[in-house]
């Protein structure tokens, strides 16, 4: 058969100043099955698509689509060529319609104008096929982020892709609509779509790929059918080294009462009410998770914690004193540390060197400043410490944050908040992005920290994770927790169905 | 050494280096298009501005408001705000000094110190303004410095004209004597040039502005607010204050600026009916210098020269004055197109082989 493969990648090398991106990389992607691209971050995996797609251009190597050797010069070229991409951020603009959205950059035209009712016909008509429904007439802003991903998977194939690449394309969703995703993916498969899945998932790729391609460092490592392996060799084949993927921990031995949260409320940056009278309580030597949909207050909440925003009323007690709505320094000096859900933004100065990350919670006292003068000699010597003592990978402590991988700029905010010596940690999304190897690490760490007594307060969209993690499970849902399980006598049923407010029937509606 | 050399050959020195000859060179094409000779032109120009001791100390003279002007607009950069407003601080500078210098008297070694204290004072007042406006109310500091300059100017001039007004003159008085910061040492040094102490001044606080930016823990926080202000404010600085503080910084840079040219130069204060330009020339002389304080100076140098050494360039070689704006314009084009004079970098790096 000549035309067996979709796509085929041969010899396919990128090199950037400083690394190599790929190396002699070959991919053979047959018609119609679901190809995972199975990778740690920084791999390569993100790098060769973008090849793929017309971002980048190889610096060796050959390519074929459909067994027609391609030089694919840009995105145009891919698209012309039946290629679509959907993206991790979606690239969708908000005030727009669904329908707007879809056809931006490839209207149907009568004259000078748009013809939407063509436009309506055909996205029926791919709505119907693939089971992609969604509203063409809701705004972009009105939906939620499952749906926006319906729409983005539209667009490429509005525009006839039937190559779709998806990049991590579960980092964003709840449970349910991982699983929608999942379903839409098999049914575009079975309608003879290729579809090349880049994920670090091993559960996702188990679910649903029919092959997977594993690149370590740059090259392949192997490339075999799921059917044939499991999550473990899969994990050992990304990482190049055994992984546990059970969390070896004690029993929890809770202590005395650290944060205490009475009745708190707080609004969000539109005005609506995001918190409603939530009460909650963490206790030193052990980690409570907060398990909940996007959008339910957890941000608020948290933000609320580490004083970035106003409560307008209740209480928050750290050791019995209460510290609601005092500054953000006042609440870390009272020993909280934080760990933020986007690091670049909150987390880092990304253009401010390791050492100088490393004290930005405490550079202005000694010993690493006197008399309002910095001492980079101490700055710098503590950071050398923690580098070593957390395998943060830098040619040096001098170096910008900026050229570090995700999961070492992660290890840096790590480092910092617990060298501070946090009576309360509190991490949202830690291992948000990160690859295993990095998940891994930063779990050990919540972990060693529960067992030296501090209260760690969890807050992340993984449920694994959660469950994992957790000591006790709050489940937040419109700005209230609705609920407090134990984590070894639940599962994620139970726990999905209180996160969407226990009414089976509404889910559709609010997620 | 080496790690001189390298820097000396690093991206961020190349990129003005070869911006200001793309300038230079474009400069030329356009003379020749003109029908002038582009080589007794600079040749000309370069002459006027070093030729002999005079014009040497002139150019100097030029060069020192720039300096004060970039270190001001650089400064404020440095925390991410943009301070179109150095001109009304360096007015407001100026102003305030010509106060202490007319309406005082005082021994020299008093009357010296107070007045630039005045004009640093007043120039951070008025920059600090922008910074609070910012803080309190989010508006943005472009909006309020460029209105805030026109209200220096005018303001300025409402004050020379109603308490310092010499009679029948369209400037003040005279300032005391004991306030002038011109040293008949070496102004007879340079054959008589208008140069002063000022120039003094501007290098020591040049001095300052590195000092503060990378040695202090305010420098630490104002480099972290202007890199990022949402990681700055979760860990725990005010950004506010932090934007006040800043401007009230940059806005002493250029006032004392003000002060030096009352002080050292005229020795009155004119009413002005339009800018004067320095501060609006900081905003080159910062993007040229990349912020930093060497670069600073050395982007003062560059523009001073230029600016003085351009009515060389009309009588040597018949070209116009203006055409020096054109070239001055090239240069800060090239600066802030930076990206595609670093392809250019590239480019001849990769053709020659050089090792990155």
């Amino acid at each position: 058969m000549p035309n067996e493969f979709a796509v085929e990648m041969k010899g396919i090398a990128k090199r950037f100043p400083g690394i190599v991106a790929n190396d002699d990389i070959h991919l053979q992607v047959r018609k119609g099955e679901i190809h995972a691209l199975l990778g740690e971050n920084g791999a390569g995996k993100t790098t060769l698509m973008n090849i793929l797609f017309g971002l980048y251009q190889p610096d060796e190597g050959e390519i074929r689509i459909h067994g027609q050797t391609v030089k694919i010069t840009d995105p145009k070229k891919a698209i012309d060529l039946g290629i679509g991409m959907i993206h991790q951020h979606f690239m969708l603009v908000e005030p727009y319609t669904v329908l707007q959205n879809i056809i931006l950059g490839a209207e149907p035209r009568r004259g000078v104008m748009i013809s939407y009712k063509k436009a309506l016909a055909r996205i029926g008509e791919l709505s119907d096929k693939y089971g992609l429904h969604v509203d063409p007439h809701r705004t972009i802003r009105e939906i939620s982020v499952g749906m926006q991903q319906r729409v983005e998977i539209l667009k490429t194939l509005y525009r006839g892709a039937d190559i779709l690449i998806f990049d991590e394309p579960t980092a964003v969703l709840t449970p349910q609509e991982i699983q929608e995703l999942m379903a839409i993916m098999r049914k575009l498969a079975d309608e003879g779509k290729t579809i090349i899945l880049i994920t670090h998932k091993l559960k996702e790729i188990m679910a649903i790929a029919d092959r997977v391609t594993i690149i370590r460092r740059g090259r392949v490592v192997d490339s075999l059918p799921v059917r044939d392996t499991t999550a473990e060799e899969l994990a050992a084949k990304m990482v190049g080294r055994n992984v546990s993927f059970v969390i070896e921990k004690k029993e929890a031995q809770p202590g005395e009462t650290i944060l205490e949260i009475d009745n708190l409320t707080a609004f969000d940056d539109r005005g609506c009410q995001a918190l409603r009278g939530l009460s909650l309580e963490v206790r030193s030597g052990e980690i409570l998770g907060i398990a909940g949909v996007e959008g339910n207050g957890q941000r608020e909440l948290i933000e609320v914690l580490t004083g970035l925003r106003k409560a307008s009323s209740g209480e928050i007690r750290l050791r019995g004193r209460a510290v609601q709505n005092e500054s953000p320094r006042r609440i870390a000096e009272a020993k909280v540390g934080y760990i933020p859900e986007d690091r670049q933004k909150r987390g880092l100065v990304l253009d401010f060197c390791v050492g100088e990350n490393l004290v930005l919670k405490n550079y202005y006292a000694p010993p690493f400043c006197k008399r309002g003068l910095l001492r980079y000699d101490e700055i710098f010597g503590h950071a050398a410490g923690l580098i070593g003592e957390y395998d943060i990978r830098t040619p040096d402590e001098k170096t910008p944050a900026r050229a570090l991988s995700g999961g070492n700029q992660q290890k840096v905010i790590v480092a910092r908040e617990v060298a501070c010596e946090p009576d309360l940690l509190i991490a949202t999304q830690p291992t948000r992005g990160l690859d295993v190897g990095a998940i891994e690490f930063i779990h050990r760490k919540l972990i060693e920290q529960r067992d030296k007594g501090k209260a760690v307060l969890l807050y992340s969209l993984e449920l694994d994770e959660i469950l994992n993690l957790s000591d006790r499970i709050a489940v937040m849902y419109e700005g209230r927790i609705v609920g407090i399980l134990d984590p070894r006598k639940t599962n994620e049923q139970e726990i999905g169905l209180l996160m969407s407010g226990g009414h089976k029937g509404e889910r559709e509606e609010t997620a | 050494m080496t790690g001189f050399v390298k820097r000396l050959f690093s991206e961020s020195t190349l990129i003005p280096v070869v911006s200001i000859l793309i300038g230079l060179i474009l400069g030329a094409v356009i003379m020749l298009a003109g029908h002038y000779n582009p080589f007794l032109a600079y040749g000309s120009l370069f002459a006027k501005a070093f030729g002999d001791m005079y014009n040497f100390g002139e150019t100097i003279r030029q060069i020192t408001p720039y300096i004060f002007t970039g270190l001001a607009v650089a400064f404020a950069f440095r925390t991410g705000l943009f301070n179109i407003g150095a001109e009304g601080q360096f007015i407001m500078g100026a102003v305030a000094a010509a106060c202490v210098g007319v309406l005082l008297d005082a021994p020299w070694f008093l009357h010296v110190p107070l007045a630039l204290a005045a004009s640093a004072l007043a120039g951070g007042l008025w920059g600090s303004i922008v910074g609070y406006l910012k803080a309190a109310r989010g508006v943005h500091e472009v909006i309020t410095t460029i209105m805030l300059n026109w209200i220096a100017l005018h303001a300025a001039n409402y004050i020379v004209r109603t308490a310092l007004l010499e009679k029948g003159m369209a400037r003040s008085k005279y300032i005391q004597e004991s306030a002038w910061l011109s040293s008949p040492g070496l102004s007879e040094l340079f054959d008589h040039a208008r140069i002063h102490y000022g120039v003094l001044i501007a290098l020591a606080l040049s001095v300052l502005f590195y000092y503060v930016l990378w040695k202090t823990r305010q420098g630490y926080e104002l480099r972290a607010v202007g890199f990022n202000p949402d990681a700055s404010e979760y860990a725990g600085i005010n950004v506010k204050s932090t934007f006040v503080k800043t401007m009230f910084i940059s806005g002493l840079f250029a006032g004392v600026g003000g002060a030096c040219e009352v002080m050292g130069v005229f020795h009155y204060q004119t009413i002005n009916a339009a800018f004067p330009g320095y501060g609006l020339m900081g905003i080159a002389v910062a993007l040229i210098g990349r912020n930093t304080a060497v670069g600073v100076v050395l982007g003062a140098v560059l523009i001073g020269v230029l600016t003085y050494g351009a009515s060389g360039m009309k009588f040597g070689a018949g070209v116009p004055e203006e055409l020096i704006h054109v070239v001055i314009a090239l240069v800060i084009f090239f600066v802030a197109a930076g990206g595609m004079v670093e392809l250019l970098i590239r480019r001849f790096r990769k053709k020659n082989g050089t090792v990155h």
